[in-house]
């Protein structure tokens, strides 16, 4: 573990004062030229810095995206400063960078909006006092505080919660991501990873043959623990089902037993299903970078998948934000969904699967095989506040948990004002999960982390699950940091697959159980 | 006619002018600009209804603020509902009592509560003024104009207040003036000083409106996050430009 300065912990949560410039130093690598190159995006003359004539064409894009987008036009003249955000963002929480306040992350493009785009900020901005309004130049020292704070920003939407207008940050941060790339500014890590899946088919640059190979490792491992032949497929024409999961569900832990859990489920409920290699990725970091059509391409691989292999429906593994895209998105940019069968919801959640499987009791469960854990549920910002699961406002909250419930005994939650729609994101989403934002990524999971801890000491939880590769990634490294171990988050459907007894799961399970453990 | 009557009929009609204009063209903006994208803030109503029920709530109860902050809701909120008291006191002064709905505004009620939120509406100023200066996180993010705002309307309240208590204005001719200005047949101001600065006061404040932070009021039900039904699944929602986008390249077909 590298060194970082860890918040402290506390028994209530503590709201920091504020400290000018703490996280001023923090920035994630800027995109290459090759990187910018291949998203269709400018490069100045070096790696960092702005092209020519960045300062006309920041205002440019920025009157475009206000012609384009309502909902940043709206935001930007309604906000009274109420402070009602100051002190619900997780980031501002852990580091205490008043930056990092929704209403003052937002301010450093608004104030841009008020000098050149309002008469008031115009008016002051001849007079040389823009401040007066809340207005401010626009110079590269501004637009590198940008790009520093925007990417500060984890596009949760806490702020939104509590916002008396509905003031979503992610939606500014996005708006300015995606200024900042069309000047030179593009982020490394999202920019490096969006062509691969359009090469690759997913964003780990897993290729067809090695992801066979790893699907067919899974089955084998799903045997050797049953006894049961569970498939994988890939690449199967005719299916009914195509899985779009994120790709950290064919290699990375826990993820991986959570993928093993949706095969078992499939296979208990008798369907027909298969992942497709050009579309083996779920995560869509168009939304990261406030892209729509990049967005749009990403989406439209599965479409063109689900046509190819000709499936009649589509279920999104666990991944918070691609079921975002994936339940508000799919539709508008890559529907109409017409040739699929329009008697599921398009697309369909696997815990929504889960659930009518569980509620339609084809299920063997175990729930004792979860015995040695006492759980709690980690809400996924994504799909708390951006999308939801199953039938009734809310009850992406309910869904999961009755999930966990029905295979597991022992569950408690964690405090109220940390979860449901006030859950407090993990610290890794919006485009951050990267090893050069490390410090901020440990410093943003404090809330979490601190309310997971008073709930480990309080109601002796031992283990949280989650729906979400980038919560699970992010939570692996961070829980170190915190005292606890990386072991300590699951998936859902590592739960479910352990509970679950396939039908000839037998003794000769359990022999080769005793095999593995005197080997 | 006296110079300084002719002055603030100008004035006022200028504000009109620049209030409503203003105001028409900032939700006319509002309206074109599409929405290209669902973004409701979830758990989200999954009707129409359920939407109107939601803003509703919004914008009576400030029930987002609620849950954020106590100390801003409670000072916001009943800074809020002093101003609609107050503007339903003031109706008499400006409809004629051959309205139909005269005795709904001339009565005691309405006119004694008018009188209550003068006071309230300070007391609900001084603590959003208080709290700007006071917590650390709300003087941050504060320009001069955030006080200064906070300020004038303080100034209007407490104008308004000497009127009523300290210094009465001959309020039949005021009226004679406010209906003038209706008819188009400008009428004498009353020059008690103290009336002048409230009515100063609020032609600058309906002048800035259209150009200041004052937008929440009409831009609360344009937001995205909350206007939004939760259906995206059911009905395919698609903006002007984006359709132009699929036409180009024929993908989605």
């Amino acid at each position: 573990m590298a060194d970082y300065e860890i918040p402290e912990t506390h028994e209530f949560p503590i709201i920091p004062s504020i400290m000018e410039g703490a996280m001023a130093h923090s920035a994630p690598f800027v995109a290459s030229e090759e990187f910018q190159t291949a998203m269709g995006f400018p490069s100045g003359a070096e790696t960092g810095q702005l092209i020519d004539g960045w300062k006309e064409k920041f205002l440019e894009l920025l009157e475009e995206k206000l012609g384009k987008y309502r909902s940043l036009q709206v935001f930007m003249d309604t906000c009274v400063k109420c402070g009602a955000c100051t002190d619900k963002c997780h980031y501002f929480i852990g580091t205490a960078d008043p930056k990092n306040m929704p209403v003052a992350r937002q301010d450093l493009i608004r104030k841009i909006y008020r000098r050149y785009f309002t008469f008031a900020g115009k008016f002051f901005g001849k007079l040389g006092i823009p401040g007066f309004v809340g207005a401010a130049e626009l110079t590269e020292e501004a637009v590198r505080e940008m790009y520093s704070y925007y990417h500060q920003c984890s596009e949760c939407r806490r702020c939104a919660v509590f916002c008396p207008f509905g003031i979503d940050t992610a939606e500014v941060t996005m708006a300015a991501r995606d200024i900042l790339s069309m000047i030179g500014m593009g982020q490394k890590y999202s920019n490096q990873i969006i062509p691969k899946i359009h090469k690759i088919g997913n964003n780990l640059g897993l290729p067809e043959a090695a992801l066979a190979d790893t699907l067919e490792g899974l089955e084998e491992e799903i045997e050797d623990e049953t006894g049961v032949k569970v498939r994988l497929p890939l690449d199967e024409k005719g299916a009914d089902i195509l899985l779009v999961t994120p790709s950290a569900d064919f290699f990375a832990e826990p993820h991986v037993d959570g993928l093993m859990g949706y095969a078992k489920v499939f296979h208990a409920a008798g369907v027909s299903w298969t992942i497709s290699s050009l579309a083996s990725e779920a995560a869509n970091f168009g939304l990261f970078i406030g892209n729509y059509e990049a967005m749009r391409n990403i989406s439209l691989r599965i479409r063109d998948e689900a046509k190819r292999l000709g499936v009649k429906r589509i279920i999104f593994g666990e991944c918070g934000h691609a079921w975002r895209v994936a339940y508000n998105h799919l539709n508008t940019l890559a529907g109409p969904w017409d040739f699929l069968d329009q008697n599921y919801p398009i697309p369909q959640h696997i815990l929504e699967f889960t659930k009518d499987c569980l509620d339609r009791d084809i299920l063997n469960i175990d729930k004792s095989e979860n015995d040695h854990m006492t759980l709690t549920f980690h809400d996924s910002c994504n799909i708390a506040r951006a999308s939801r699961i199953g039938e009734e406002p809310g009850s992406q909250f309910t869904t999961p948990r009755e999930v966990i419930k029905a295979v597991c005994n022992n569950f408690h939650d964690m405090p109220i004002e940390t979860i449901h729609d006030q859950t407090f994101c993990c610290g890794g989403g919006g485009g951050l999960l990267t090893d050069d934002l490390m410090e901020l990524r440990i410093k943003g999971a404090l809330p979490r982390m601190e309310a997971l801890k008073n709930t480990v000491a309080e109601k002796g939880v031992t283990h949280m699950a989650a729906i979400c590769a980038i919560c699970k990634s992010q939570f692996t490294k961070v829980l170190p940091y915190y005292g606890m171990t990386m072991d300590q988050i699951v998936s859902v459907h590592q739960l479910v697959s352990s509970a679950i007894i396939l039908e000839g799961q037998g003794e000769e399970a359990e022999e080769s159980d005793d095999a593995e453990e005197s080997a | 006619m006296t110079v300084l009557s002719i002055i603030y009929v100008v004035l006022f009609y200028v504000a009109i002018i620049v209030l409503f204009g203003g105001i028409a063209n900032k939700v006319m903006l509002y309206k074109r600009v599409p929405a290209p994208l669902k973004i409701p803030v979830t758990p989200a109503p999954i009707t129409r209804g359920g939407v109107v029920y939601r803003l509703f709530y919004e914008v009576v109860f400030f029930n987002s603020l609620f849950r954020a902050s106590k100390w801003t809701w409670i000072f916001g909120w009943i800074f809020h509902v002093s101003l609609l008291l107050a503007f339903f006191r003031h109706l008499r002064y400006v409809i004629s009592p051959d309205v139909f709905f005269w005795p709904l505004v001339n009565n005691q009620i309405v006119q004694s509560f008018g009188h209550y939120a003068g006071f309230t509406m300070l007391l609900g100023l001084a603590g959003l003024l208080a709290r700007r200066f006071l917590v650390d996180r709300v003087r941050y993010i504060s320009s001069a104009s955030d006080y200064l705002m906070l300020i004038l309307i303080m100034g209007i309240a407490t104008s308004g207040l000497m009127i009523v208590y300290v210094a009465h204005t001959d309020i039949i001719q005021l009226k004679a003036f406010i209906m003038g200005l209706f008819l188009a047949d400008p009428q004498n101001l009353p020059s008690d000083p103290i009336l002048l600065v409230h009515l100063t006061m609020v032609l600058f404040l309906a002048v800035i409106f259209p150009i200041s932070k004052l937008l929440h009021a009409p831009g609360l039900f344009f937001a995205p996050t909350r206007n939004q039904v939760d259906n995206p699944r059911e009905k395919r929602h698609l903006s002007a430009w984006g359709a132009e986008i699929e036409k180009k390249d024929g993908r989605n077909a």
